[in-house]
């Protein structure tokens, strides 16, 4: 029976490369996927675009690429990544551009297209999820994009793509369009592509599935930690998956590192919506066959949704924060104290703030007071106050209240820091398929 | 007992929404976890942080519960005015909840009458 292996290359745009460049040397791989884009990413990448009509992909797409490219185009893995971020076909020809540089001819980069339907958002009247018109927002609105389906990246593999570079995709998609591409499977296989969809979310946070976001010591040890290696997906042609790592690297593949990564961020678990699959792991049953070896199957799915998921990205406010750190006896008196001081200074000066926080670290920021808790005296806290504005100007005067507890305030602060930013938010909408038009662009080293 | 002793737990964030899944060590002891750690149980331990209603869903299979809480993020990861934007820390928080000794015992008796 045919099998594909599969790489999780990265969970998040910062990701660790390293784990990378070991899977694509030893992981005898097929596949290597890097999942870079996380809710918001893609509106502050649009922002970037804005600045630089050349920029708006990755910013790590640049490093990855001289990492890997090498060994892939040497062992003939073929890499599917959503690094395109708010520019997909800039990112493309800057791969192609780096292919040629590290004299790797006849390359092929598919740039996936048609997930920016910010002009259709701007052309119509649309309601975001909370039911309010998306128009409210005006200049506010940064970006939209919708959540492809795994179609485009099929049709890129088909057409020979060695790297297909897509913008906003679902997640699980980046592994699922291989799978359909290999065992061509039918686009209305509900079972298969709910067991791929599967295989996809269980790869798509690179380490999270190997021990990584799990190690509690004395209740869950995971062992090489620091060495942590990526996960490798073995799949066959039904979808049926072996999740497993490069022999020899940290971290551990257990029937519980696979549990906590299938329910990571899924609400229903009979019904997780994708644009491809209303997929179900109500079922999913797992089985440890041998050391960091979990075969998990018994997915399926449902047909998929008539619409498709789009996020928003837009300028939602402005935050000030600052910090400052009391320590030995009597640090968490001076730190309260600290706190009371810059909360009356804030009154007394009129700075307007919709939302205030006023937290000490290492006591209450995290949880709040939980009843019940009482934390024992810390020898050393940190304040922490952040507030919300409606411009920069007041939110950076709530940082500078903070920093100015050096003079202004309570004895022997210490380690202030300060910031003021505006805030980029993103709210989603939904389109008709049919509304969204994915093409596929390639280029060659 | 703490739950922590029985149990193991990840938070997710998707929005203002955040998913907390909770996991038996030991499969014997999911029928106790499915029992008494019902929904109404973590809204009311998490209330200072949840303002929403908690749905809870059962996958009896991998001795796991899901629990999804609605604004439960101080307006959503990418607005929210919180150190820990993402909830990560949910996790830990509903790990400190104390399983009252009866309730354990109420268990072993169970599974005792069953043999």
């Amino acid at each position: 029976m045919k099998r594909i292996r599969i790489g999780g290359g990265a969970g998040y745009s910062g990701d660790r490369i390293e784990p990378a460049v070991e899977l694509a040397e030893k992981g005898d791989i097929d596949y290597l996927v890097f999942e870079c884009l996380a809710e918001r990413t893609i509106a502050l990448a649009q922002r970037a675009r804005l600045a630089d009509p050349e920029a708006g992909y990755d910013p790590l797409l640049e490093e990855r690429m001289r990492a890997v490219l090498p060994l892939c185009a040497a062992k003939g893995i073929r890499i599917v990544t959503n690094m395109g971020a708010a520019n997909p076909l800039a990112g493309a020809a800057r791969i192609r551009e780096i292919a040629r540089s590290l004299n790797l001819p006849g390359i092929r980069v598919a740039a996936v297209l048609g997930d920016d339907v910010t002009d259709i958002l701007r052309r119509g009247s649309y309601l975001d999820d909370g039911g309010l018109p998306l128009d409210r927002l005006g200049e506010r609105l940064l970006s939209a994009n919708a959540y492809l389906g795994a179609q485009p990246l099929v049709d890129a593999l088909a057409q020979g793509a060695d790297i297909v570079i897509t913008g906003r995709a679902a997640d699980p998609a980046l592994v699922l369009a291989p799978l359909i591409h290999e065992f061509g499977w039918a686009m209305d296989d509900w079972q298969r592509l709910g067991q791929g969809t599967l295989v996809g979310h269980l790869l798509e946070c690179a380490g999270q599935i190997t021990g990584g976001y799990f190690a509690d010591p004395g209740y869950k040890d995971v062992p090489g930690l620091a060495r942590l290696g990526f996960p490798i997906g073995e799949v066959d042609e039904d979808g049926n998956v072996v999740i497993s790592k490069v022999a020899g690297s940290g971290g551990r593949v257990s029937a519980a590192t696979c549990k906590e990564q299938m329910l990571y961020e899924i609400h229903d678990p009979a019904a997780y919506l994708t644009p491809d699959v209303v997929a179900d792991f109500s079922h999913v049953s797992m089985e440890e066959i041998g050391l960091d070896q979990v075969r998990i199957s018994g997915a399926t799915g449902h047909p998929r949704p008539p619409t498709l998921k789009v996020s928003v990205g837009y300028v939602d406010s402005y935050i000030g924060e600052g910090q400052m750190s009391y320590a030995g006896p009597g640090a968490l008196a001076r730190a309260k104290l600290a706190l009371a001081i810059v909360e009356e200074r804030l009154k007394l000066t009129g700075v307007q703030a919709s939302e205030m926080r006023y937290e000490l670290l290492g006591v209450n920021a995290m949880h709040g007071n939980q009843p019940g808790i009482t934390p024992a005296e810390p020898y050393e806290v940190r304040i922490r106050v952040a507030g919300r504005t409606d411009s920069m100007r007041e939110a950076v005067r709530i940082a500078n209240e903070v920093e100015s507890l050096y003079t202004c305030g309570p004895a022997a602060g210490g380690g202030a820091t300060k910031s003021a930013r505006d805030v980029v938010a993103v709210l989603s909408t939904l389109l008709p398929r049919e509304a969204v038009a994915a093409t596929v662009h390639m280029e060659e080293s | 007992m703490l739950l922590r002793e029985i149990a193991h737990a990840r938070a997710g964030d998707k929005g203002n929404i955040s998913n907390i899944s909770v996991f038996a060590y030991d499969p014997a002891d999911y029928p106790l976890l499915e029992r008494w750690l019902t929904a109404d149980r973590v809204r009311q331990h998490l209330r200072a942080l949840v303002h929403g209603e908690v749905q809870r869903y059962t996958l009896p299979g991998l001795g796991a519960l899901n629990f999804v809480l609605q604004n439960a993020l101080a307006g959503g990861v990418t607005r929210s005015l919180a150190l820990d934007a993402h909830g990560k820390t949910l996790s830990s928080a509903l790990l400190t909840l104390e399983i009252p000794e009866a309730e354990r015992r109420f268990g072993t008796n169970a599974a005792d009458a069953d043999r």
